[in-house]
């Protein structure tokens, strides 16, 4: 497998979806938005209307907080740009998929396959994971401007709804298919089969802790 | 008398250096890293990190949107005073903290654990943490920023001694096959273990042996450098790399502290220094001076100190 590097539309078509491949490298342009807990709170559990065309202007939701700030006229400087590990947010996404269209769920460290399977699949989404982590700087150059930030008066800076127009942002890389295979479970069935070896010798500690597995396979999330 | 003035510019400096500057020993250990690594992802990874840091330099912005959680550490020399007292001193750092979260930009991560208040500038109960520690010689006061992430990597465990080295190792290994698939610790990291003191200790020394030793400097106990050295390799060997992909290189350095505990036990914790080990630092004499450096120099012989006396000469014979 060698890498490709790939431009792809915030605003994708199935068939430019249907492309993409695990471990493809993606540049994006177009509109994107930032959504993480607190914004999913608002509008799913607050029911607060979403201030944005969704997905018409973007279908890209991008699991992040920017280092960033407002100045005093009101104009904006975006830093540098990194994403949040997203396994925190699959209690929201099936709705917030429903509801806005998403097509690009953009993050770190993915999700599970049995996500990807239950609900990216059904929507026609797949998963871009960040690079590094993080490629802040990288992610900042391709922010062309600031177009709007929502919810700042109530959310805050970390949590509120940044619109970013991206100008060939990335690195990203494709960590879930239209098929809903994972990137990340591939990579770690390659790691487990030398888990043991590793281990050898090491035994378990004398004090036990509750929920405690010796499956080094298993993952925490 | 070190002017409160001088004290504010330069903590305003050290976050923005922090934030943009990647150190040149963790730079130097990535660069070798990336050298070595075979893993074709885990190379893509290394590569886009290392253009990066470049990146960063180049626009001045922040090397990572995740800007962690900004912190100090203050030395000071035993004849060192500060204009207006402490209280001066730790007014000078907040106001620094908040100033630079605004001028650099940083994000602000700092928010209440409950209600969620946010002030926009990571400042608020306890934040920016700031810890002293004093040396016997000098009127100097060091400062020392770190911006480190703060959700995953980190563990805490009360072994015993019969759990021995095997039961350490087991811990470590578990660390680092917890945090480090799909990358959550952002590895390749600089791994800090610390062992003993009572609980608050050991994830206080584990958290100094990761942020506040360099790549390449070693435990002057030689059996705890032998075993900083095995760590790193075991920690080499398990076939992950950047992002939890498959690789070589997981661990950059491996440091480890200790400090006397419980007869008993053997607590044990380990740290994670990140892709983005953030870390600057600067020496403040009286006359003006300021000295910028990337070595906190934090773990002297005076801080591993362990008689009742402190008796340099005689150390110094040891």
């Amino acid at each position: 497998m060698s890498t490709r590097e790939i431009r792809l539309s915030t605003t994708p078509t199935p068939e430019a979806l249907a492309e993409l491949r695990l471990g493809d490298i993606v540049y994006l342009d177009g509109l994107m938005y930032t959504a993480r807990e607190g914004v999913y709170i608002r509008a799913l559990e607050d029911k607060a209307n979403i201030p944005m065309e969704l997905p018409s202007e973007s279908a890209a939701n991008f699991h992040c907080s920017p280092a960033a700030r407002i100045n005093s006229d009101g104009s904006f400087d975006m830093g540098a740009v990194t994403a949040t590990a997203s396994f925190r947010f699959a209690k929201w996404l099936p709705e917030w998929m429903e509801k806005t269209g998403a097509k690009l769920i953009i993050g770190k460290g993915g999700m599970s396959s049995k996500d990807y399977k239950s609900y990216f699949v059904p929507n026609g989404a797949i998963y871009l994971s960040t690079v590094g982590y993080g490629t802040g700087a990288l992610l900042g150059r391709g922010v062309e401007n600031v177009e709007a930030v929502h919810w700042n008066d109530e959310l805050g800076l970390a949590q509120a709804m940044w619109v970013i127009r991206c100008n060939r942002m990335g690195p990203f890389i494709v960590a879930s298919d239209l098929n809903g295979d994972c990137l990340f479970e591939r990579e770690n069935a390659k790691i487990a089969e030398n888990i043991a070896r590793a281990y050898e010798g090491t035994k378990p500690a004398v004090l036990k802790r509750y929920g405690e597995t010796d499956d080094r396979s298993e993952e925490v999330i | 008398m070190i002017s409160i003035d001088l004290i504010q510019r330069t903590a305003e400096t050290l976050m923005n250096k922090a934030a943009i500057e990647i150190p040149q020993d963790y730079l130097d250990g990535l660069k070798e890293a990336a050298n070595t690594e075979d893993g074709e992802l885990s190379s893509f990874v290394l590569r886009a990190m290392l253009e990066n840091y470049e990146a960063a330099k180049e626009d001045r912005r922040a090397m990572c949107g995740d800007t962690g959680v900004p912190r100090w550490f203050v030395k000071l020399g035993n004849g060192a005073s500060v204009e207006g007292g402490m209280v001066a001193l730790e007014a000078a750092l907040r106001r620094a903290t908040a100033s630079a979260t605004n001028s650099v930009p940083l994000r602000p991560n700092r928010v209440h654990p409950l209600w969620r208040t946010d002030h926009n500038n990571n400042v608020g109960i306890g934040a920016p943490e700031i810890e002293y520690a004093f040396e016997p010689e000098g009127d100097w006061i060091d400062l020392i920023t770190v911006h480190k992430g703060g959700l995953f990597g980190t563990d805490y465990r009360m072994l015993f001694p019969s759990d021995g080295i095997q039961g350490i190792k087991r811990f470590y290994l578990d660390s680092l096959m917890a945090f480090g698939k799909r990358g959550l610790a952002c590895q390749p990291a600089i791994i800090g273990i610390g062992l003993g003191g009572s609980k608050d200790i050991c994830m206080t020394l584990g958290k100094r042996a990761s942020v506040l030793r360099v790549v390449g400097s070693s435990n002057p106990d030689p059996r705890i450098a032998e075993l900083e050295a095995e760590f790193k390799e075991l920690g080499n060997s398990i076939g992950m790399g950047a992002m939890g992909f498959v690789g070589k290189n997981m661990v950059i350095s491996c440091n480890i502290e200790v400090g006397y505990c419980h007869t008993g036990g053997m607590p044990m914790s380990v740290h994670a220094f990140c892709l983005s080990s953030r870390r600057a630092v600067a020496r403040l004499w009286p006359d003006g001076r300021v000295e910028h450096r990337t070595d906190p120099d934090w773990f002297t012989p005076y801080q591993r100190r362990e008689t009742v006396e402190w008796e340099p000469a005689l150390e110094a014979a040891e």
